[in-house]
């Protein structure tokens, strides 16, 4: 059965199915004032137990309630003792003669089409709280028909039409192994309860839900949003399998998460990740990153008719700002070129763009761009710790420009007036080979280096990673190359400046303890692959990786170092 | 019969929390008390009702106070829209 997987995981148990309360008119006329009063009381108590059984739950010192669940509660007992609603009821009962069942559905019908019709969009979602509490009292005056989620086997696979609020709070959701709806979606209460109290589910199922039974094997795959229904052996043992996978290294995420990068002799490492918007803060946190080493700033030049105005790029720095919750962004500037066609911006048709007019050699050449990326960075710094990075360094004077006009920038800064972080540090990508080769000079005039070894390795060996019949040959672990970044990192620290590595080698577990070795201190890449690094990370001490390292630059060939690496891995 | 008329500083309007206190609020005094938004009255107990009149931010309102204790009870829910609305 195929639906919408919402909440990640796997889960292998028993249905339990909740059968939604057939809740339909039944037509019966009262016909005497010994009816009418008997109605009236069987509603007045329906609600009297109904406000009691969420009594009950506020109460229960057995489950820690979440202050949107207290305040959900609240808002329910609040529903529940409604004047207006009771008054209502009260009237069809007498006045129109109808049992307390339909004058319930009829009012409760009338509030929920009233919110429904509403513009706002919480007064519609009230309908919901509606007609939850009109459920609830419906159950308790019908004597109630559901088997109590309260209390649940584990491993229990709850199967329903679709999952209300105060079903979520009342359940006996420890024992709950996962969800399975017929409805819903990505954004629904089911999933959102899902996700965050960390149960695989599966919503969007259809119609076909209502063929699950009670105590039917149900195995639940939330990443891929299929249901089983009683499968055969083979697909239980895989499934079994997938399941502590899965576990495991969800598991391992969580419990590396908040843990710094620390080596076992006291090394510390800051394990940082490359974004290109403010929206994937999210994942650097999730994922336990400590910074963001490479802000890409493409985006700002794409999709668009007209170079992005100083304000433009102001709104996109200081929402990176606000939301990196202080921790280090390193902002690379401009870093288009021949390959990336801009409409608004002719660049001229290169036989060798990689070697071509690009990135700081627009700036350089086209001072106001530069100073109006450089403007909207210097007043965003005040909103966070961020920092600039010039990309495609090859000599040392195009630093000394560079740096040049940020301290122009500055300086019309503060004869208009306006904040900035004055102290803001200014470092350079070491990516094209003479850079790496000179650090010792470069490291003179910056506050840090990172190194960009995807396009180090392609200049340095000389190899285009898309051309299928050289790309073999795009090799990181290549003796030149680590020498390279070896040396880079050297020369960084005989400065005193610190030393980090942006490209995709970072995220390359045979990799980490060579450069660990190395005596690389930051490794940024995708947020997703911080783990597997901290991992290694955290269980191997400087000492280890520099005799590791040693070894490696022994070996005169990739295979060998790679071969031995991945030894050191076991 | 005390009359008087609100703005409503809380910017999303009346939603049920400042409902839910309004209406405790209300419970303590023995007035019967109303509340008007264009030609609509609805008493001052039901959150159904005051949520029904879905009162926005920024607009104002009448409140009728009538009983006993109207003095004091007009001057609490006074404080309340003055004071109280803006920081829930």
């Amino acid at each position: 059965m195929k639906g919408i997987g919402v909440s990640p995981g796997i889960a292998i148990g028993k249905a339990f199915v909740i059968k939604k309360t057939e809740i339909t008119l039944n037509g019966v006329l009262l016909t005497n004032d010994e009816e009418i009063s008997r109605e009236k009381n069987r509603f007045e108590n329906a609600v009297d137990r109904a406000v009691e059984e969420i009594e009950a739950i506020k109460s229960n010192k057995n489950r820690s309630l979440q202050d949107e669940d207290l305040a959900i509660l609240d808002t329910q007992i609040e529903l529940l003792t409604d004047p207006q609603l009771k008054d209502d009821v009260i009237e069809k009962i007498t006045s129109d003669r109808k049992n307390s069942t339909d004058a319930l559905i009829e009012v409760i019908e009338t509030f929920v089409q009233l919110f429904e019709g509403m513009d706002d969009e919480y007064m519609r979602a009230r309908a919901a709280d509606i007609k939850d509490i009109g459920n609830r009292i419906f159950k308790h005056l019908d004597g109630g028909g559901n088997p109590s989620i309260r209390n649940l086997q584990p491993n229990t696979i709850i199967i329903a039409e679709d999952i209300s609020p105060s079903e979520t709070i009342t359940m006996d959701i420890v024992n709950v192994a996962g969800f399975a709806t017929q409805v819903g979606s990505k954004t629904s209460h089911t999933a959102i309860i899902a996700r965050a109290k960390g149960i695989p589910a599966v919503v969007g199922c259809g119609d076909g839900i209502g063929t699950i039974k009670n105590d039917d094997l149900v195995i639940l795959d939330g990443i891929n949003g299929v249901l089983y229904i009683n499968p055969p052996e083979e697909v239980i043992a895989d499934y079994t399998a997938k399941k502590n996978a899965w576990q495991q290294s969800a598991a391992r995420l969580k419990a590396l998460k908040n843990q710094p990068a620390i080596t076992t002799d006291r090394k510390k490492i800051t394990l940082s990740a490359n974004i290109g918007a403010a929206e994937e803060f999210a994942d650097v946190f999730e994922y336990g990153g400590e910074g963001v080493g490479l802000l890409r700033t493409e985006l700002l030049f794409m999709n668009r008719d007209t170079f992005p105005t100083e304000n433009e790029q102001l709104e996109f720095y200081k929402n990176v700002a606000l939301q990196s919750k202080g921790v280090p962004v390193i902002i690379r500037t401009i870093d288009i070129g021949g390959d990336k066609h801009l409409p608004y911006f002719k660049l001229p048709t290169e036989l060798n763009p990689f070697l071509g007019y690009r990135a700081i050699r627009i700036c350089l050449d086209r001072k106001e761009l530069f100073i109006t990326q450089l403007r909207a960075i210097l007043r965003a710094s005040i909103f966070g710790n961020l920092k600039i990075m010039f990309p495609m360094i090859s000599n040392l004077q195009e630093v000394r420009s560079a740096k040049q006009i940020v301290d122009e920038a500055k300086t019309d800064l503060s004869k208009e007036g306006i904040v900035f972080n004055a102290d803001i540090q200014v470092g350079i990508m070491i990516e094209i080979p003479s850079a790496a080769i000179m650090a010792d000079i470069l490291a003179k005039e910056v506050d840090f280096f990172s190194i960009g070894t995807n396009d180090l390795c392609q200049y340095t060996l000389a190899v285009d990673r898309m051309n299928e019949k050289v790309a073999r040959l795009y090799d990181p672990f290549n003796p030149g190359v680590l020498r390279l970044i070896s040396n880079v990192i050297e020369q960084g620290h005989k400065q005193g400046i610190y030393v980090g590595l942006c490209g995709e080698m970072a995220s390359d577990p045979m990799a980490t303890l060579l450069l660990l070795g190395m005596g690389l201190d930051n490794f940024s890449m995708s947020a997703s692959a911080i783990p597997a690094v901290k991992d290694i990370i955290i269980n191997h001490s400087v000492s280890e990786a520099k005799e590791i390292y040693k070894n490696a630059m022994q070996m005169d060939s990739s295979e060998e170092i790679i071969a031995y690496l991945k030894q050191h891995l076991k | 019969m005390i009359t008087n008329d609100y703005t409503i500083l809380a910017p999303q309007g009346m939603h049920a929390r400042p409902a839910t206190v309004l209406i405790k609020l209300v419970k303590n005094y023995k007035s019967v008390v109303s509340l008007k938004r264009g030609d609509k009255t609805v008493r001052l107990n039901s959150m159904l009702n005051i949520l029904a009149l879905t009162i926005k931010g920024g607009e104002t309102i009448s409140v009728i106070v009538d009983g006993e204790d109207e003095t004091e009870a007009a001057q609490a829910i006074g404080l309340f829209f003055t004071e109280q609305l803006k920081d829930l």
